[in-house]
């Protein structure tokens, strides 16, 4: 699915060139659900715009999907960006104005060939099914939860059917309980068989991952499959019940 | 067909995130639309109205006014007083001028008129007998003076539709005694209601007269102040107009490099002269249009710059979910003419408006054709297009780590 040969990137600033990464080597086969853990600066957040097609490394090859990504034209990787790979950001970065069902609808305005539109529609209403929120579908973000916004954004990097996720710190803006769930769905999708690379910092989030990857100083410093990933049920039945917490 | 619905969708939501400013920003173009279609609609009335006026002179008229047209003398003020004309003159171009089908001589006196216990101030306007067939002016009820009645200066006239009301109100006032400057004259017609001439003046306040009566029993004079001829078609008004000052050159015994001592205007140049002002009215409006389309445009740009700006993430975003460049471009173009369209569309409305209360006040026909109108929105579309351009190609180079990155 992914493999990274002797990636370097390279910032040019006004003050001096910045080493972001130092050759990175990595194979992510189809199926695989990789966290990617490190520091802030050691490289995760550039290793996870290239993933993502958003940058182009300074040196070194990387092939998604058998493709050599530096051979593809730009309206190419637009194509990529929009089929191959769904996004799911920190921030959730939903239109605020449109409701979640026009949010899901997004990407599809950008796919090739056109789709029409109320089969635009139904792909949009069966994605929000998948998270769940299908009886959500007219609201706007702002009548949301944080953790219902999250799996809108979610259906939306869903709704045209993506061989690889990419989520950068899905769980950074939510409670610990949404984040257990958000991992949940994470899980599930991984079993439905979408490739999932995850950012993050936190490692009882990385925990649900199969592997974790650890980078420091733009090189990746180690890579570990996990035997058992955390079960979100369990985890969430340790945590304290909310009545409970109120009163402790 | 979705993909455009939809980027459609896009734009009117991002036109009615700040409805305030919106609006504001579609002001100049508003204003510039409405000038242009006020200045079509009373600028065509006025032509109409102008053309209107130049045929109720008559068909393929030539006037020839007494006096030069001297620097000073102003263009038809000072001209037709000067009492160079003679019924000679008139006589001579009927009789050696090619292409001429009426003449009639015109001597022209302000005059005192009284009936019974009524009088008013008039004009009399002392003519020959072809004068209702120069003029294209038909009688109302009686006759015309004959031949006859001309060569004998009889004391006969023919009211204007004004005087005639003013003297007799509904009564019939032919057979009537009229007396004009204390001599009496004859009611023997009245003539058609013709209306204000391109000055302005009522045309109906007149009381017509043999020019022979005129000059030997009102002016007791001999000089004519104009001599107007009816040329056999349009194309030979020119060749008339050249003969008749080459004719009257040879009577007055002018030499060579002497000014002319008479004055000669056809009615495309009576028209040229009276359409002149409304082209200059015309040019203004047009002028204010252009700079207010101007700075509506510029509007629009800063206004999309500043949209462009705030939503920044959005740009990202959408590069990230597989936009290509042109898509985002696509996207802010289309909201820039969006918004000056809909100011076109504003502006004609409040074009036509303005135009139907001009045409109310003045009196006018005031319409602008469909063509115009259509014409207004899709160039206030592309003003919107043309000043979009610059905002929608930066947000189109975003870069998308940048533009996700932003707050």
């Amino acid at each position: 699915m992914i493999h990274l040969e002797e990636i370097h990137r390279i910032y040019d600033t006004a003050a001096a060139p910045v080493h972001a990464l130092r050759g990175v080597n990595l194979r992510i086969l189809p199926g695989e659900f990789v966290a990617v853990m490190g520091a802030s600066g050691s490289g995760k957040s550039t290793l996870m715009n290239l993933l993502g097609c958003l940058d182009r490394p300074t040196r070194g090859r990387y092939r998604l999907d058998d493709a050599d990504v530096a051979e593809l034209s730009p309206d190419a990787v637009a194509a990529v960006r929009n089929r191959t790979i769904g996004f799911v950001f920190q921030g959730f970065n939903l239109l605020h104005r449109a409701t979640a069902l026009e949010n899901v609808e997004l990407p599809m305005l950008y796919a090739t060939p056109t789709l029409r539109g109320d089969e635009a529609r139904s792909r949009a209403r069966v994605a929000l099914g998948r998270v769940g929120l299908e009886a959500r579908a007219d609201h706007t973000p702002s009548e949301l939860s944080g953790g219902q916004q999250q799996r809108v954004a979610i259906a939306r990097a869903l709704v045209l059917d993506p061989k690889l996720l990419l989520a950068d710190e899905p769980t950074g803006n939510l409670d610990t309980r949404t984040s257990i769930e958000i991992m949940g769905l994470f899980q599930q999708l991984n079993a439905q068989g979408a490739t999932i690379v995850m950012v993050t910092h936190e490692l009882d989030v990385a925990r649900f991952a199969q592997r974790i990857v650890v980078m420091r100083d733009g090189r990746i410093v180690a890579d570990r499959a996990l035997d058992r990933p955390a079960d979100p049920v369990a985890e969430l039945a340790r945590l304290p019940d909310e009545a409970e917490a109120e009163t402790a | 067909m979705y993909r455009f619905l939809a980027l459609f969708r896009d734009a009117l939501r991002a036109l009615r995130r700040n409805v305030l400013r919106t609006l504001l920003t579609m002001l100049g173009v508003i204003i510039g639309v409405a000038a242009v279609i006020a200045m079509v609609a009373i600028g065509g009335g006025a032509s109409d109205q102008v053309k209107l006026q130049v045929d109720s002179l008559g068909e393929n008229l030539v006037i020839v006014m007494a006096g030069g047209a001297q620097v000073g003398a102003g263009v038809l003020g000072g001209a037709g007083t000067a009492g160079t004309l003679t019924v000679a003159d008139a006589e001579a171009i009927r009789r050696e001028v090619p292409g001429v089908r009426h003449v009639s001589p015109e001597a022209r006196s302000a005059a005192q008129v009284a009936a019974g216990n009524e009088n008013c101030s008039t004009q009399v306007l002392g003519v020959g007998v072809e004068y209702p067939a120069l003029r294209n002016w038909p009688l109302a009820g009686g006759e015309f003076f004959g031949a006859a009645a001309e060569r004998a200066a009889a004391r006969v006239a023919v009211l204007g539709r004004t005087v005639a009301r003013a003297l007799f109100g509904d009564g019939d006032p032919i057979g009537a005694v009229v007396r004009i400057d204390g001599v009496p004259f004859t009611v023997i017609g009245v003539l058609a209601a013709k209306g204000a001439n391109m000055m302005g003046q009522d045309q109906d306040d007149a009381v017509l007269v043999p020019y022979t009566a005129a000059l030997r029993r009102l002016l007791g004079q001999t000089n004519l102040r104009m001599i107007n001829v009816g040329a056999e078609s349009a194309a030979a008004m020119g060749p008339v107009q050249r003969e008749i000052a080459a004719l009257l050159r040879q009577r007055h015994r002018l030499p060579a490099g002497r000014e002319d001592d008479f004055t000669i205007r056809t009615q495309e140049e009576l028209a040229a002269f009276a359409g002149s002002t409304t082209r200059i009215m015309a040019g203004l409006l047009g002028a204010i249009a252009g700079v207010s389309l101007l700075v509506g445009g510029i509007g629009i740009m800063n206004i999309m710059l500043v949209s462009v700006t705030e939503r920044t993430r959005e740009i990202g975003l959408r590069l990230a979910l597989g936009a290509r460049r042109r898509d985002i471009l696509r996207q802010f173009l289309i909201e820039a003419a969006l918004l000056s369209a809909a100011g076109g569309v504003v502006g004609v409305a409040a074009g036509l408006g303005i135009s139907r209360v001009a045409a109310w006040v003045l009196n006018w026909p005031a319409a602008a054709p469909v063509s115009v109108v259509a014409g207004a929105v899709v160039f206030s579309a592309g003003v919107g297009v043309f000043f979009g351009f610059y905002p929608a190609r930066r947000a189109a180079r975003m870069d998308p780590i940048e533009a996700l990155r932003r707050e």
